[in-house]
């Protein structure tokens, strides 16, 4: 401490200009708060007109966009935009993996708060930031090098599936899902479990029928933010679905993703041509989706309030 | 089924979920470690990466991770604390203090690959760059800034109120109370804050795909003249990153020697995020212990 210069000192120090100072660092700050609000505003505009473009100025059908299975925009007689699987493979790899990482995730936090509170937090919770740690290529590059391999040998299909996308998504949105709930659990009020102690209850009746309902609300939080995670995981979801244009029947076929599509695509299509900007509008689905899903977390914790 | 039976069945369920939870962590970080580090060596990382051949190195990509993520952190840190001490002190409750927690709401939950095209959009098209550092340090500092914001008004708040107070009843104006008193007191947090952020920097790649591209030009590392196209330092160059590399080889690489080179880049690349953790933690409790005086 004796390094420091007295606090008398060192408040007093930049004496001239205070005036300046002020005006100068409320702008500095309002400046700061101003971009942020102008990058989001312009990512929405600039993908909203773009992705639209597709539909306005190119003449893609909006409906046969999302409802139509058929994608083969390179087919130079009749090109088709449907982009149904891409959105379905979505939608399909993000209620899977959440299927499987919920209850591991909600589980995991209960084993933190309730279980075992002292040791098993300081083992699982390194644990889990560790997890989150690990960059999404490498879940990527370890799903397509051991996890595609197994299913391929031991479950059957090509190995490029919907599973393996699901599993790999499962692990990457598991952090997620265990830190929101861990917190949910552990900010719930102690009278609730030991009242619920008091009238004898075990432990795991405490926990389902007292616990679970009370942190219901940010549970599902928990859940639903892991999902948005899933929804926009581009590359390490792309290295092990496949890729492959057609609906997928079952778990161990091949399919893909908007986002895959998306990163498959890009690089090797004209900007600006149709297909190009068919990608923007899937870039522009994102987007919406991102937005929904804050919606939805919104009315989650609008009735965690209440 | 007894009550106690089915007492003890959860407890096991629930222990078996966090076996479960360890083993999956305990397998990757051995996967990655055993595999990965047989191809680390000098070597390794002090040869360029070749797209046919085998026996690439990753100098290049390591590299322009480092200073992509110095970059990024250049712009986004100011950009960031600003942020967060308007939110902390500035901003009164109302419309506008909403909209803007909505923002930066948005700004976190948007998908990488969301922020990659918008990157593509504005700092490739539109301003006619094409693939650069400074196009993909900025997609990589809107992915960055609210967790910035958020750290740092957390840490400013955090600040006991009574410091805060203390300066203004001797006079002393708001601005100069952040920067003499919030902000020294609420920089531990914030570093640590940053330095966790740079981890998430360091391994993000939907967002460099395509604002830094996929290549990177044959650089000569005795050039230090930031103009000059062979120049590491310039920033209007494409840079491969190191998580790219690890996507673009195992997607679209030629090279026979695939697994060697992305096992190895994997390790590296993990292994940095752990020391960025570790690196957080330390200078955490360091700092922590030098401001409190606590021993």
């Amino acid at each position: 401490m004796e390094k420091l210069e007295p606090a008398k000192d060192r408040l007093l120090k930049s004496k001239k200009n205070w005036l300046d100072g002020e005006i100068r660092g409320n702008i500095l700050v309002i400046m700061c708060a101003v971009i942020m609000i102008s990058a989001t505003i312009s990512i929405t505009i600039f993908l909203g007109t773009k992705g639209l473009q597709s539909f306005i100025k190119n003449g893609v059908s909006l409906i046969e966009f999302i409802t139509s299975t058929h994608w083969n925009p390179t087919n130079q007689a009749k090109p088709e935009y449907g982009a149904l699987p891409f959105i379905f493979g979505s939608f399909a790899v993000t209620f899977l993996s959440a299927i499987v990482a919920a209850p591991l995730g909600i589980g995991g936090a209960i084993f933190m708060t309730e279980i075992a509170p002292s040791w098993g937090r300081k083992i699982l919770q390194p644990v889990i930031e560790l997890l989150v740690g690990i960059p999404s290529v490498v879940y990527g590059f370890i799903g397509l090098t051991v996890l595609v391999p197994f299913i391929r040998e031991h479950v059957g299909g090509l190995g490029f599936s919907l599973l393996s996308g699901t599993i790999v998504l499962s692990i990457m949105i598991l952090p997620t899902v265990t830190t929101i709930a861990t917190d949910a659990m552990s900010s719930l009020p102690k009278n609730l479990r030991e009242g619920s102690y008091a009238l004898g209850a075990t432990r795991w009746q405490t926990i389902r029928k007292v616990l679970i309902p009370a942190a219901l609300p940010t549970l599902l939080t928990a859940i639903v933010l892991g999902m948005a995670r899933a929804f926009g995981e581009a590359l390490a979801v792309q290295m092990v679905i496949g890729n492959v244009r057609d609906l997928p029947t079952s778990l161990l076929d091949a399919s893909a993703t908007l986002t895959t599509i998306i990163t498959l695509n890009m690089g090797h299509t004209t900007y600006g041509s149709i297909e190009n900007n068919t990608l923007w509008s899937m870039g522009l689905i994102l987007l919406i989706m991102s937005f929904a899903f804050i919606l939805l977390i919104r009315y989650l914790s609008s009735r965690r309030k209440m | 089924m007894n009550s106690k039976t089915a007492d003890r069945i959860a407890t096991g369920v629930f222990i078996t979920i966090a076996i479960i939870i360890i083993s999956i962590l305990v397998g990757l970080f051995s996967y990655i470690l055993v595999n990965g580090l047989k191809h680390v060596s000098l070597d390794f990382l002090t040869t360029p990466s070749s797209n046919v051949r085998a026996g690439g190195g990753i100098r290049d990509q390591l590299f322009n991770s480092f200073y992509i993520l110095f970059i990024t952190m250049l712009i986004a840190l100011p950009l960031g604390i600003g942020g967060g001490i308007y939110m902390a002190e500035y901003a009164k409750p109302g419309k506008i203090t909403d909209i803007i927690r909505s923002c930066i709401e948005v700004l976190a939950s948007l998908p990488s690959i969301v922020i990659g095209m918008f990157g593509l959009l504005m700092f490739v098209n539109l301003t006619g760059w094409g693939y650069t550092i400074l196009g993909g340090a900025l997609a990589l500092t809107v992915f960055n800034l609210p967790v910035i914001v958020r750290v740092s008004e957390d840490a400013i708040r955090a600040v006991p109120r009574d410091l805060k107070e203390a300066s203004l009843a001797l006079g002393i104006t708001k601005w100069h109370t952040i920067k003499t008193v919030l902000l020294p007191s609420a920089f531990p947090s914030i570093l640590t804050g940053a330095i966790l952020a740079a981890g998430r920097v360091f391994g993000e790649a939907a967002a460099l795909l395509f604002t830094a591209g996929l290549s990177t030009p044959r650089l000569d590392y005795a050039n230090w003249n930031p103009f000059s196209p062979q120049s590491p330092l310039n920033i209007f160059r494409p840079a491969e990153t190191l998580a790219v590399h690890i996507w673009s080889v195992n997607t679209q690489g030629l090279i026979p020697d695939v697994e060697e080179v992305s096992n190895g880049s994997a390790a590296v690349l993990v292994l940095s995020v752990l020391v960025f953790n570790l690196l957080a933690r330390w200078i955490g409790s360091m700092i922590h212990k030098k401001v409190t005086a606590s021993k």
